[in-house]
């Protein structure tokens, strides 16, 4: 599905340069649910520019579905962090779903029904016509996820998306996700900094050293599923892969388990 | 309703109250400078309702309204280009920090040279005039929109004539109006001074030519009539503003936190965190 190989990004040249991502390798399989955690600042947003082919990579190549990503591929959806952002304030809800639909020439009988199917999804049927900033900030993030699914991604990349809403709407959020992805069959790539939220979503949880970014471990992910909030969480598995996955962030970067900044060239 | 009556009602009592001192302090004045009210408005009615309407008012309204859609059209488009270019930018910085800070009515005797003393001459002024705000708000407001958004734009696959279409130019919109008003203004000032300096005909010439043949009551109901005028557009202008700025209203409400539900009562202002007290 995704293969990163090798990837770094730097920025600048010579001794004042940033290694934001350092050597970065991994896999997404289809239709799994894969989150990226590591402590603030460690290259995620860096990452997952170069996986949207916002930014190009230093080294090293992001493949998706055999397709060396260069450009913004067509099949990759993206949720921000700031829905106030990503949202435009001047289009009601159904434009702002229906206007990615618009350049990928679909026609408007369709481009409605995609958009009210995803619209449903997220359970906001009724706001077809409200403008964004006339609803909360969980509504908002769910436009924002309904706009990603309308698009028909077969990977979904959300980069910490609910890292602004309260822990309610969070939890439900989370929920939410985990109920589209089935219904829409569709893989996705969550970076987030809390370690329960990763947990809770994933089949594996990519560990992030600090920058130079590189994999510190990949865990993975055994409890059963559905998940459910409560159940899930006080199950002792849970509570043992929490341990060790806060242990993975927090151990010293020298133990690290293997080579590092040396390898990579500017 | 009756708070929007009482709002017209302290709106207009000022305006009221001028005129009726006026009225009043003016109705047994001699002077030649300063007739009767009652003389400059019985004036006002013989020559302007409507017997010099198509002669100066016509000219005067379309000279102002080619030159102020011109401005805008353009330097919408320029600002457009420039904002997007940040090597155009820094080429074309010096020029238009010159060119606008250039007096504009000086720029009249070469017009006149060049177009001659026609309405192209008169529009030509009045959207060298007026192009201005609208451009350096335009240049502002493309280089302000968001990174996120743009990224989002691309990330969607939005292509270029839909990102400048459907998320430059709407994110811009606000600070264009804001500069479009500032060119409104300007306009109306170029077209009196242009009309002064050169034209057999329009609002300006009337009101010099008035002054100069000792037409008092005329000049002066020519003036009240270009205040009238001016009013006039800046109220169309107001109106037109928040049709198309609806959504930055409602939007920056929910910024600042309040509760929005457009068309509904306004939102009231949230309860003040009472401070803890000093230890």
């Amino acid at each position: 599905m995704l293969e990163v190989t090798q990837l770094t990004k730097t920025y600048g040249h010579g001794p004042s340069a940033v290694h934001a991502v350092g050597n970065l390798s991994f896999r997404v399989e289809p239709g799994e649910f894969v989150c990226i955690v590591g402590q603030s600042g460690c290259g995620k947003t860096t990452l997952l520019k170069c996986l949207c082919g916002l930014i190009p990579a230093t080294s090293g190549t992001a493949v998706l579905q055999g397709r060396v990503i260069d450009r913004p591929p067509d099949k990759l959806a993206l949720v921000f962090q700031e829905y106030s952002r990503s949202l435009l304030p001047w289009m009601t809800v159904r434009g702002n779903i229906t206007l990615p639909l618009r350049s990928k020439g679909i026609d408007s009988t369709r481009r409605d029904e995609l958009a009210e199917q995803a619209l449903t999804a997220v359970g906001l049927v009724g706001s077809f016509d409200r403008y964004p900033w006339q609803l909360s900030g969980g509504m908002q993030q769910r436009v924002a996820i309904a706009r990603a699914l309308a698009y028909q991604p077969e990977i979904l990349l959300m980069d910490e998306p609910f890292a602004s809403v309260d822990a309610q709407t969070r939890a439900d959020l989370e929920d939410l996700v985990l109920r589209v992805r089935d219904e829409f069959d569709v893989t996705v790539l969550f970076v987030t900094h809390d370690i329960d939220e990763a947990i809770y979503l994933s089949d594996r949880v990519i560990v992030l050293t600090p920058p130079p970014t590189r994999v510190r471990e990949v865990v993975d992910v055994d409890l059963p599923r559905p998940r459910d909030q409560i159940a899930t969480k006080g199950l002792p598995a849970f509570t043992r892969l929490r341990a060790h996955v806060f242990e993975l962030i927090k151990r010293p970067a020298d133990s690290a388990g293997d080579e590092l900044s040396e390898q990579h060239t500017t | 309703m009756t708070r929007r009556l009482r709002a017209i009602g302290l709106e207009s009592a000022l305006p009221v109250m001028l005129v009726v001192v006026w009225w009043v302090a003016s109705a047994d004045s001699e002077s030649v400078y300063f007739p009767p009210l009652r003389e400059i408005v019985a004036t006002f009615a013989d020559v302007w309702l409507f017997d010099r309407v198509a002669s100066d008012l016509i000219p005067s309204l379309v000279r102002f309204t080619a030159g102020f859609v011109v401005a805008v059209a353009s330097g919408v488009g320029l600002g457009l280009l420039i904002g997007l270019s940040p090597l155009l930018r820094r080429a074309t910085d010096p020029l238009v920090d010159f060119l606008r800070t250039l007096p504009k009515p000086a720029i009249i005797p070469p017009a006149i040279l060049f177009l001659g003393a026609g309405a192209s001459m008169k529009v030509f002024i009045i959207a060298f005039g007026a192009i201005w705000p609208v451009l350096l708000n335009t240049v502002d407001g493309v280089r302000g929109v968001d990174a996120d958004t743009l990224d989002m734009a691309r990330v969607y696959g939005l292509r270029r004539g839909e990102r400048i279409r459907r998320v430059v130019l709407p994110a811009a919109t606000p600070q264009i109006f804001a500069g479009a008003r500032l060119a409104l203004s300007i306009a109306l000032i170029l077209m009196v001074v242009s009309e002064m300096v050169a034209s057999t005909n329009g609002l300006g010439y009337f009101v010099l030519l008035s002054q100069q043949t000792f037409a008092i009551p005329e000049m002066w109901s020519g003036i009240l009539l270009l205040g009238l005028v001016g009013y006039l557009f800046n109220g169309i202008f107001v109106l037109a503003e928040r049709r198309a700025l609806r959504w930055h209203r409602g939007w920056r409400a929910a910024a600042l936190g309040q509760a929005v539900d457009t068309g509904a009562a306004p939102a009231r202002p949230k309860n003040i965190i009472p401070q803890a007290a000093d230890t």
